[in-house]
């Protein structure tokens, strides 16, 4: 008796959290694969998915059905353990910032005061689950893809946390509720320069194109990912769509307003809506550019980084402080 | 209030088992990458413990400063050679099983001794304010020194690196 009398309020909020958080990553991965194939075909002139449902919106479930069907192959000569284990590991880290990320006033699982830090922190649990794979896989190629992408990802780390630093300057906070509620006038006006210092690190951190070096197809074949088949590669494509989800969600948090908004007929949901529409319009940004431009070399991306990206961003922070001191 | 308790002990003991389990294999293991990632499994589960004493600020920095380390790691292991299978197999043939016993009791009886030696106090009741702003100042003002000199020796490493790379490359283009 006593067990159920303590099934309170807060047990099941963090049941309704966990189920929340693998909603938004299936749910998530379902919507921008589908976009992301069809915005790539109107980016280039074809149609995209047209054959399953009304202009191919059942596509990607079909395609979930196949991918789940196909045999799991693992090359003979490849480290097994590791092999199986790195599309689970980079499934963790995705899932853990989903309870951070303040969705609307209420709908947050946990208002850690180092927010932005556990953030950044389970962001570097990616990175080792991509080198694993890339190593477990003994194949050159996902080597070579797995040592660019912890280049590229220990780099672009350091501009990121400079640029959003400077907004923890202002609101004297790292929880990314106060952040939010800190923002009378969007971020984005008052720090125009830290807002395209983030994006910037935004395509690089999720391994897209531009920036896919990774996984680049004209030199590495898939990159980390060539050995990997059915589920396994689904799951690192999944880990894909939801590290773009969180990235854009920082960056509504920090640049645009977070739940802000005009109000809509349903009072108690506007913020939420106006969240989601935020971090998918900066979704729609992440997919314009990939198709747009093509992929740099790596020398230019590092260069890009250390000489740009992460002095402009100290100048950025220094400017910032000086303001806020006076 | 039960349930909490039983959930807050469940995952005292997950995190026990996945440092000690992330220890072994860091131990045991004879491929350096297995080695590695147990050494990171072994810090998550530190992580975790910390997470589960209430302060994850520790936590995050655990995970921050040390799984990225584990990464940057790995690749230079990988760098400086990957163990082939049948090397990997010739080492812990138990050639120096004599040696290693002997280093593993000297060590458990240090800490046997001292551990038994020590009168511990019970732990204290939160002295005062352990926030993050209390951690920050307390660095920054007081120990201020010490901070300063951390970061002198990171510099000096830093530019010792550099120096090193450089001369390497230069020889290499000659």
């Amino acid at each position: 008796m006593e067990t159920l009398n303590s099934i309170t309020p807060e047990l099941i909020r963090i049941v309704m959290a966990v189920v929340g958080g693998v909603v938004i990553v299936f749910g998530n991965a379902l919507v921008m694969g589908y976009l992301e194939r069809k915005l790539a075909g109107h980016f280039q002139r074809r149609p995209g998915p047209m054959e399953v449902g009304f202009h191919g919106i059942l596509q990607l479930l079909i395609d979930g059905v196949k991918l789940m069907g196909k045999q799991l192959v693992v090359p003979a000569q490849a480290d097994k353990k590791l092999f199986m284990l790195a599309p689970m590991l980079s499934f963790v880290p995705v899932f853990l910032p989903l309870l951070v990320i303040p969705f609307s006033d209420k709908m947050q699982a946990f208002d850690l005061d180092v927010g932005l830090l556990f953030i950044l922190a389970v962001a570097a649990i990616n990175v080792l689950a991509i080198l694993v794979g890339g190593w477990g896989s003994n194949n050159k190629y996902s080597l070579f893809g797995a040592f660019r992408s912890v280049a590229q990802n220990v780099a672009y780390e350091i501009p990121m946390l400079i640029s959003l630093l400077a907004i923890v300057f202002m609101t004297n906070t790292f929880s990314l509720k106060g952040i939010v509620e800190a923002q009378n006038i969007w971020f984005v006006v008052l720090q125009p320069v830290a807002f395209l210092i983030y994006l910037v690190c935004m395509v690089a951190e999720t391994n897209r194109a531009p920036f896919d070096l990774p996984e680049a197809e004209s030199e590495l074949t898939a990159g980390f990912h060539t050995e990997y088949s059915g589920m396994g590669f689904s799951l690192f494509m999944m880990a894909e769509y939801t590290n773009m989800f969180i990235c854009c969600s920082i960056a509504t948090v920090f640049f645009l307003g977070g739940t802000s908004g005009i109000p809509l007929p349903y009072f108690e949901y506007t913020g939420a809506i106006w969240f989601v529409a935020k971090v998918y319009l900066l979704m729609f940004f992440l997919v314009w550019i990939r198709w747009t431009y093509p992929r740099t070399r790596f020398d230019q991306l590092m260069n890009l980084c250390w000489k740009y990206l992460i002095p402009f961003s100290l100048v950025n922070l220094l400017i910032t402080v000086v303001v806020v001191k006076l | 209030m039960i349930v909490y308790r039983y959930i807050a002990e469940a995952l005292f003991y997950a995190f026990m088992i996945l440092t000690f389990m992330g220890g072994y294999m860091a131990v045991r293991s004879r491929m350096l990458m297995h080695a590695v990632l147990g050494l990171a499994v072994s810090l998550l589960g530190v992580a975790g413990l910390y997470f589960h004493l209430g302060s994850p600020f520790l936590a995050t920095m655990q995970i921050l400063i040390y799984v990225g380390a584990v990464c940057i790691m790995i690749v230079l292991g990988v760098m400086l050679g990957n163990t082939p299978d049948q090397l990997a197999a010739k080492n812990f043939k138990g050639r120096n099983l004599v040696l290693a016993l002997g280093a593993c009791t000297a060590a458990f009886m240090t800490l046997f001794v001292t551990l038994s030696q020590t009168r511990f106090a019970p732990a204290a009741e939160r002295v005062g304010d352990m926030s993050i702003r209390f951690i920050g100042e307390n660095l920054l003002f007081q120990y201020c020194l010490a901070f300063e000199l951390i970061s002198v020796i990171l510099l000096t490493a830093i530019i010792g690196a550099i120096i090193l790379a450089r001369d390497g490359r230069e020889e290499t283009a000659k």
